[in-house]
């Protein structure tokens, strides 16, 4: 019977031949991925840890990323528990404060690969569908259960085919393929569904990638994917990683999807999700004009070299509002380095941002950028739900980095294609 | 038992704002900040027994544990929803909060209308209407009899 990548992939990991949509199976996933909300997870099995120790210590990712550095006692205390965890259990995969998002460094250090099985305390665990790999988002219990016992049970999902042909227009971006996608399939209607990209796909890098595959869960999925071409194997080899050392699975011709959506990308305009969901999604001509306080570039979702370069190839030379504030998140100390070695950062900087350090920073509200009632955000971000951003009176509108560098430049939302160089 | 009412795309940041996520882990600290930016009146009068009655993709968003601990430790006897989003699904079933996925039942609902149901024979009634929904495989029967994730792990632990 001809198979879809998750039918695959998960058979692969259950040691079964084959499997069903609906099957219930047991996986003992590759790695666990965690962050801040590590304290929280040893701290429910203190007796347990104690007992049984943790499963493996190869087996955790864990990354500081999500409030830091420390705001409060409390975040400090948390951050303390889990560097104290880590050694005691010897845990090989730590990046404490500074080194960057959880996602960002699990591609980057090269520990999600095609054809591995990885699940994350953090719903946006489905990015490294970008190389091939199968992750999914889970629970801090779960990922407790995770840290003890190391296997975990999965549904195998239906899939859905999403059929990319033609090329994009200048100024049209990775970001604006998912958010039209999201505004077109809704936020739920991809709900329990592995989702996997087929089509015209070397036209995107393994960061625009990474950016569609890190927004599945905004439609519902439970995973998305991209298969290994030479685009991805040149990604790869270029952080250390050979051929031989990886599975590329991709889906037999003939493999079942209980839906198949065509996207003509040459059809595609740049977009903004409107608040207060992700799939409010508008073209920027019909919001074009409305006034922000503030612009984000960062976060999992496009805080890469690739995204910075653009806001800055846009930025040079020029100011941004007096009326806007202009924050700037690199999503790892790796890019932030390399876009200080281009320039880029002094660009942006002159510009009139201001740099934040590698992390989550605003996205959750927590600190660094919270916004007043009233208040706009044009945010490169991946939500733009009520209160996000740590105030329910304010809004939040999602575009691509060009976007919102081009807004920030007028204070209001401004069409990309209408800047100039 | 009172129901309280909610539309589609109830997402985690309504059920529980991100600003808390880190600071907040216990229920004292959980319970006053439940539902904040949805229904300001939600955690001052919510009371055991009652049942809160959505549209689709109830808990969408973010792995977010507080909101199905502190619905659980409030008393919520069970969301009924049109769907659920999945990371909150499977978080329901770790923290034993009943949820029943069942488009026909919400969209049938008058207020002030009776509702009961069967989680073993996956009935509900409601104003008198009679519905089934689908019930859980038995993997996640025995987590939900174990009294959830935690304690099934801790049970497997102790026969190996």
């Amino acid at each position: 019977m001809d198979s879809t990548f998750v039918e695959k992939i998960l058979a692969k990991y259950s040691d079964l031949s084959e499997v069903i949509p609906g099957q219930i199976v047991t996986v003992h996933p590759d790695h666990l991925v965690t962050h801040d909300n590590t304290a929280a997870i040893i701290q429910k099995i203190k007796p347990e840890l104690k007992q049984y120790g943790i499963y493996s210590k190869s087996f955790p990712i864990i990354s500081l990323d999500h409030v830091i550095p420390a705001t409060s006692e409390k975040t400090a205390e948390n951050h303390k528990l889990i560097r104290e965890f880590v050694k005691t259990y010897n845990i090989k995969n730590f990046f404490d404060v500074g080194i960057g998002i959880c996602h960002q460094l699990v591609m980057e250090k090269g520990l999600a690969l095609p054809g591995k099985l990885i699940l994350g305390s953090d719903s946006h665990t489905c990015s490294y569908g970008a190389i091939g790999a199968f992750s999914s988002g889970i629970d801090r219990t779960e990922a407790t259960s995770l840290m003890l016992i190391g296997k975990t049970w999965l549904k195998v999902p239906n899939s859905i085919k999403m059929n990319l042909s033609g090329k994009l227009k200048s100024r049209v971006y990775a970001k604006d393929v998912i958010l039209h996608i999201i505004g077109d399939i809704t936020a739920s209607d991809a709900n329990y569904c592995s989702v996997e990209f087929h089509g015209d796909i070397s036209q995107f890098s393994v960061d625009n990638r990474f950016t569609i595959a890190n927004m599945g869960v905004e439609m519902g999925a439970k995973n998305s994917v991209f298969f290994v071409d030479e685009i991805t194997k040149k990604y790869l080899n270029s952080i250390g990683i050979s051929e031989s050392s990886y599975d590329s699975i991709k889906p037999d011709k003939n493999a079942s999807y209980i839906k198949e959506l065509d996207y003509d990308l040459s059809d595609i305009v740049p977009v903004i999700a409107a608040p207060h969901s992700v799939d409010n999604v508008k073209p920027v001509s019909e919001l074009s004009g409305l006034e922000i306080q503030q612009c984000f570039i960062g976060t999992c979702t496009n805080g890469r070299f690739s995204d910075l370069k653009c806001a800055a190839d846009i930025l040079k030379g020029k100011k941004i509002n007096k009326n806007v504030r202009l924050l700037i998140l690199p999503a790892s100390r790796d890019i932030l380095k390399k876009a200080l070695n281009a320039g880029i950062i002094n660009t942006l900087i002159d510009a009139g941002g201001i740099l934040l350090p590698p992390g989550c920073g605003p996205c959750l509200g927590a600190h660094q950028g919270v916004l007043a009632p009233g208040e706009r955000c044009l945010s490169t971000a991946n939500r733009n739900f009520k209160g996000r951003m740590g105030c329910k009176d304010a809004e939040i509108y999602l575009a691509s980095p060009a976007t919102v560098a081009a807004s920030a430049l007028y204070g209001k939302i401004t069409d990309p294609r209408e800047v100039i160089n | 038992m009172r129901v309280w009412r909610y539309g589609d795309n109830i997402d985690t940041d309504m059920l529980f704002p991100g600003k808390y996520v880190y600071t907040c882990s216990i229920l004292d600290e959980i319970i006053p900040h439940l539902l904040e930016d949805l229904d300001s009146t939600f955690s001052k009068t919510v009371r055991e027994g009652d049942i809160i009655l959505a549209g689709k993709n109830f808990g969408c968003g973010s792995s977010r544990e507080q909101p199905v601990i502190g619905l659980k430790a409030v008393g919520i006897k069970a969301i009924i929803a049109e769907s659920f989003a999945r990371i909150f699904y499977r978080s329901a079933i770790n923290q034993g909060l009943l949820l029943i996925e069942c488009p026909e039942a919400v969209k049938s609902y008058f207020i002030r209308d009776e509702i009961e149901f069967n989680v073993d024979s996956g009935k509900i009634k409601i104003g008198g209407k009679s519905f089934s929904f689908p019930t859980p495989p038995s993997e996640i029967i025995a987590i939900r009899d174990a009294g959830g994730l935690l304690a099934y792990t801790r049970k497997k632990l102790k026969n190996k």
